[in-house]
């Protein structure tokens, strides 16, 4: 059931935070800051763009992501569980033993997981082979890849770049999750990937600038990337890294690090106080 | 083995290619501009919509690979076994063999028999890494018959498969007629002096020293380890408990090849000791194959000083 209600939408993507930090929670362990900053996104996707259907994942015609930036699968599972492809629950087990939760996305594990992803540039490769796939096969499903930015500097990225082009992959959306961060620090100080828009727009994309935790820019942005012909787009998101946790926001040291129990309740405190 | 006619495994390759295009519409081929030297240009030309050049990008041909094949196609990727696993070995292994997805990796020029091209283009560690990744087949097929029947067979399996395959023509082993089996070596004769265990080009090689000392009465049996993994491991105890002598010889650096795979079964099953040929933890050189293989000491000549020089 697609949902257009702005505010509803709203509302899940604060479940879907909260979703986020009670994994990253409970396995002491795992990747808050950039899950936060796609949650609008996936959000947005799952919930109101993507032709999907939770009883039936493997539909043939489904539409299909990637999520190339995989350590933001808590964002991704807590979206799932949200829509009803597991139980909310599961998420406490993210990162165990006996999950199927793993630290990076199982395709096999997780039922609405379409590609195995965690080592960082492999995605639009991915990507491209599944809208080639549904160009062969003349079916009309949408392929959407989320890359981080600071997986920008991986040299695949722009390999698939050209194949995306090169094939005329119209059926393709990139979203790039701009919350300018990564590891080390600020993506310009640690490798300038920037200006990201004129480069994919050099490599033949239609692109697209958007506030990534504006849900009406990023459903319009949808919008006009299936109007596009001929071409891939690419929708450059500009986020927040740790959005939504005041003391996570634009710090780079909450990329892989797990909030202790009075962060947790800060953290679920702020997000409610949200609704 | 017939001696007169000879065709490279590449060749067989893009020739089974165009035949198993014909019968299965989910094969689909990608290259990375070498498909004249894979010979997969044949089935572009007969199946130019399921042909897919990815340039000079083998990281991203992988990956394109993998995702076409969670949408149920059967991609066959060709490039230089060099570039297939070694520029794009973690694609290899995050993007198809841990998700165990359906591509088959054709890597063609692997060995130092590609010959005049040198150390960079001759692949001698790819046995090696691909053996090591879970969910992964290997095979490495020795002449035209044996590779047709790979092509055809790795198609009906579901999961990753390595096909490694050689640029230098070599002698038509088989007879239309032989069956093979994934996992299942073939066996030469039953002399109890020596087993030599050969894969791809060196088969031939192996057959060639067996019929050589056949003429002084020295009675030896080649195994063709068609298939590294997994591996026949009852033809290597059972070789290991009729014959005095173990050989493997290969085209490949002796670490991490055909030897340690025979060495890992042996060191399991039936402690003995094993003689390998292959490239000595060298890189290649220049030269033209034959004098290559004559030089790396994994020629007929050469099993048979190993042979003779031991009795």
């Amino acid at each position: 059931m697609k949902i257009n209600n702005v505010s509803e939408l709203k509302k899940i993507a604060n479940d879907v935070r909260i979703g986020i930090i009670e994994e990253v929670y409970n396995a002491q362990s795992g990747h808050p800051g950039g899950a936060l900053s796609v949650a609008d996104i996936l959000t947005v996707l799952y919930f109101n763009e993507m032709n999907i259907d939770e009883k039936n994942p493997d539909m043939q015609n489904r539409d299909r992501l990637v999520l190339s930036k995989g350590h933001a699968s808590p964002a991704l599972y807590s979206v799932l569980a949200n829509k009803g492809f597991f139980s909310k629950e599961e998420l406490k087990t993210f990162r165990k033993i006996d999950s199927n939760l793993q630290g990076h996305p199982d395709k096999n594990k997780v039922k609405g997981v379409d590609m195995t992803t965690g080592s960082l540039g492999q995605g639009l490769s991915a990507a491209n082979g599944m809208a080639l796939a549904g160009k062969l096969d003349k079916l009309n499903y949408r392929v959407y890849c989320i890359l981080g930015d600071g997986e920008l500097e991986e040299g695949q990225v722009w390999e698939a770049a050209m194949t995306s082009h090169h094939y005329k992959l119209d059926n393709l959306c990139v979203i790039v999750d701009n919350n300018n961060l990564q590891i080390d620090g600020k993506v310009e100080e640690v490798m300038n990937i920037y200006p990201i828009a004129d480069k994919f727009k050099s490599f033949g994309f239609e692109t697209i600038q958007i506030d990534g935790h504006n849900i009406t820019q990023i459903i319009e942005a949808f919008g006009k990337a299936k109007k596009v012909k001929d071409r891939p787009t690419a929708i450059i998101a500009k986020t927040v890294k740790g959005k939504g946790v005041s003391y996570m926001e634009n710090q780079a040291g909450w990329h892989g690090k797990a909030p202790n129990e009075d962060e947790y309740k800060r953290a679920i405190n702020e997000l409610k106080n949200l609704i | 083995m017939n001696k007169f006619e000879k065709k490279a495994t590449r060749q067989s390759y893009g020739e089974e290619l165009v035949c198993l295009g014909r019968i299965n519409s989910n094969v689909v081929v990608l290259d990375a501009d070498l498909s004249g030297a894979t010979k997969t240009n044949l089935f572009a030309k007969k199946f130019p919509e399921r042909f897919f050049d990815i340039g000079i990008a083998e990281q991203d041909m992988m990956g394109t690979a993998a995702g076409m094949a969670t949408c149920g196609k059967i991609p066959f990727v060709s490039t230089f076994a060099v570039f297939a696993c070694g520029r794009a070995y973690d694609q290899i292994r995050n993007s198809i063999c841990y998700p165990k997805l359906n591509v088959k990796i054709c890597a063609t020029h692997a060995g130092i028999t590609v010959g005049e091209d040198g150390a960079t283009h001759q692949m001698l560690e790819d046995i090696n890494m691909m053996r090591a990744l879970p969910n992964m087949t290997v095979i490495s097929t020795s002449d035209d018959v044996q590779t047709k029947w790979a092509v055809e067979e790795i198609a009906k399996i579901e999961g990753p498969v390595y096909l490694r395959l050689a640029r230098l023509s070599t002698p038509i082993i088989y007879n239309e007629k032989q069956k093979f089996e994934i996992g299942k070596a073939v066996q030469f004769g039953d002399g109890n002096i020596a087993t030599v265990f050969a894969t791809g080009v060196t088969v031939a090689e192996a057959l060639k020293a067996k019929e050589e000392l056949e003429k002084e009465d020295i009675h030896i049996r080649v195994v063709d380890m068609h298939t590294i993994k997994p591996i026949d491991e009852e033809i290597i105890v059972k070789s290991a408990k009729e014959t005095k002598r173990l050989i493997t010889v290969e085209d490949h650096n002796i670490i991490g090849g055909l030897g340690t795979a025979v060495s890992d079964v042996l060191s399991d099953k039936y402690p003995k000791k094993l003689t390998r040929l292959g490239i000595r933890d060298v890189f290649g050189k220049s030269g033209n194959a034959t004098e290559l293989m004559k030089y790396f000491e994994i020629d007929s000549k050469a099993i048979i000083d190993e042979i003779k020089n031991n009795i």
